[in-house]
């Protein structure tokens, strides 16, 4: 009890006082996480409406392969990831194996499948006769796919939020393929998992305070973009 | 006309939505790492250094002090790996680091044999220690050696936790076992397949026996309800040797940064560094430089 206690003290303390190497982690994280989400949005949006809306042969087995995609696990994808990125792997030549962009292309990664099978999903959803009705205005192509996109935008918010979720609270991949490096790839989960293991039990507990605090801003952002839209349609 | 406004909120709104986002990240300023004094410092042509160590060495916090002061005076940037024993030598075996600082002499004479290390250094010691709850039920307090104190351990009903992650450590209990020739029946032997620290809580909850180095204990010792059972033989001396991954085997590897680190782990401003690292905070050493001895003559 006493060590939940002095934890949550040191968590006090550590975010009052801005402590350097917490706040470079923070931050490293925020921008890691950013950008994992930010390219799974452009992997994912664009793969889940070609799946719903363009027929294809295999199509079903392709939408439950990037369904089961949803619940891949990080630490697979960390493992493949460093696999391919390693000197001795096939893009060993890139040199990026223990850096932030690995963690950000295995994050994305994780993150796509979630985006991309939320977005379908939401676009079958859609009212047949709305469709039709759109496509009756004599709407172009893109701007058919536009106006169902609109149509579908809190749904895609909360695609954002399963997405940004996923990656901020994986610890596999970023282990995996980030090293934990400090200073290079130490991120709030694996600082976490260091200070456990080292027995730095309040640290530990102020890093999963941050981590929280985090997810739950970040979260909070998105979700009242979302509401506000529905409160103002 | 209702459609076409549709379209523009949910243009506008989906457009900030991205905005914020793409903002986010790009106005996350850089952290302000506190710039070395780069005057001095020398740049290398290809700075960036993997080194494949393990656990203990980052748990105990000494990677913590000695890797600064090496970027600081060489100009490298080390990328530090801390996994098991047996994954850092693995990673060496496929070019897929630079130096290796371990601790499984046995496990290394196979990579200086095959030539995948050279350069093969001793840089300093410490000792493993088999540590146990202080009411002590197996009597472990009581034994003098190694041999009899994992015969007591088997033969009474307390477990003994391994870390199972084919590290330096667990090799060295792995041959320790069979060197007692006995083994404890399976519900008493417990793989927790973590690093050094993970395994002392577990042991500790769990009032078991374990194999740790001595360094990782005095490090974590505060939270812990263990006590040393065991110490002092001479076969529980812990060993690490640094070496450099053979750069005519694996062109891609970093030889002047690996080289470099070498010759700084076994300098003898690094190695007076390595006797007084702990001292102030655990009143002990917690490693002994070893640099320039040979291993048969340790512990003596």
């Amino acid at each position: 009890m006493e060590m939940i206690w002095k934890g949550i003290q040191a968590a006090i303390h550590l975010l009052l006082t801005g402590d350097p190497e917490v706040v470079e982690i923070t931050l490293l994280t925020l921008k890691i996480s950013c950008s994992g989400t930010l390219i799974s949005l452009l992997i994912g949006i664009p793969f889940g409406t070609l799946l719903a809306l363009k027929p294809f042969p295999g199509r079903r087995f392709v939408l439950s392969i990037v369904n089961t995609g949803m619940g891949l696990p990080p630490v697979v994808v960390g493992l493949w990831v460093s696999i391919f990125l390693w000197r001795s792997g096939p893009f060993g030549f890139l040199n990026i194996i223990y850096t932030p962009t690995a963690i950000v292309i295995a994050q994305a990664i994780i993150a796509s499948p979630i985006i991309a099978a939320l977005t379908c999903a939401a676009l079958q959803q859609t009212d047949p006769k709305l469709r039709l009705q759109i496509r009756a205005l004599g709407t172009t192509r893109p701007q058919y796919i536009w106006l169902l996109l609109s149509e579908i935008r809190f749904s895609l918010l909360a695609a954002i939020i399963a997405g940004f979720g996923a990656i901020v609270s994986e610890i596999g991949a970023s282990m995996a393929v980030g090293g934990n490096i400090k200073g290079q790839t130490r991120v709030l989960t694996t600082a976490t998992v260091l200070e456990v293991s080292k027995g730095n039990f309040d640290i530990a507990i102020a890093l999963s305070i941050i981590l929280c605090l985090l997810a739950y801003g970040a979260t909070l952002c998105l979700t009242l973009l979302q509401q506000k839209q529905q409160g103002g349609s | 006309m209702k459609i076409r406004q549709h379209f523009n909120l949910g243009f506008a709104l989906l457009l900030i939505a991205i905005m914020t986002l793409v903002v986010g990240c790009g106005t996350t300023p850089t952290p302000t790492t506190p710039a070395p004094q780069t005057t001095e410092t020398p740049k290398p042509a290809n700075p960036n250094l993997i080194l494949a160590t393990t656990t203990s060495t980052q748990d105990s916090g000494l990677l913590d002090v000695l890797i600064p002061a090496f970027e600081k005076k060489t100009g490298y940037k080390v990328k530090t790996v801390a996994v098991g024993t047996g994954a850092a030598l693995a990673m060496g075996e496929k070019g897929d680091a630079d130096v290796l600082l371990v601790h499984a002499p046995a496990s290394e004479k196979k990579l200086v044999d095959n030539k995948t290390a050279i350069n093969y250094q001793l840089v300093m010691h410490n000792d493993f220690i088999i540590v146990g709850p202080a009411a002590d039920p197996a009597k472990v307090k009581e034994t003098k050696t190694v041999v009899d104190a994992f015969k007591n351990i088997a033969a009474s009903s307390s477990i003994f936790v391994s870390r199972g992650d084919d590290s330096g450590t667990d090799k060295m209990e792995k041959a320790l076992w069979t060197k007692a020739n006995v083994k404890p029946s399976a519900d008493k032997y417990q793989a927790t397949g973590q690093g050094m620290g993970q395994t002392l809580t577990v042991t500790s909850e769990k009032e078991g026996y374990t194999l740790t180095d001595r360094a990782t204990f005095l490090a974590t010792q505060k939270n812990l309800k263990l006590e040393i059972v065991l110490q002092g033989e001479a076969s529980l001396l812990n060993i690490y040797h640094v070496m450099q991954v053979n750069p005519e085997k694996f062109p891609k590897v970093n030889a002047d940064g690996a080289k470099a680190f070498v010759d700084y782990m076994t300098s003898p401003d690094t190695q007076t560094l390595i006797g007084t690292f702990g001292k102030d905070k655990y009143g002990q050493a917690l490693f002994f430089p070893d640099a320039g001895k040979k291993m048969e003559d340790l512990g003596k």
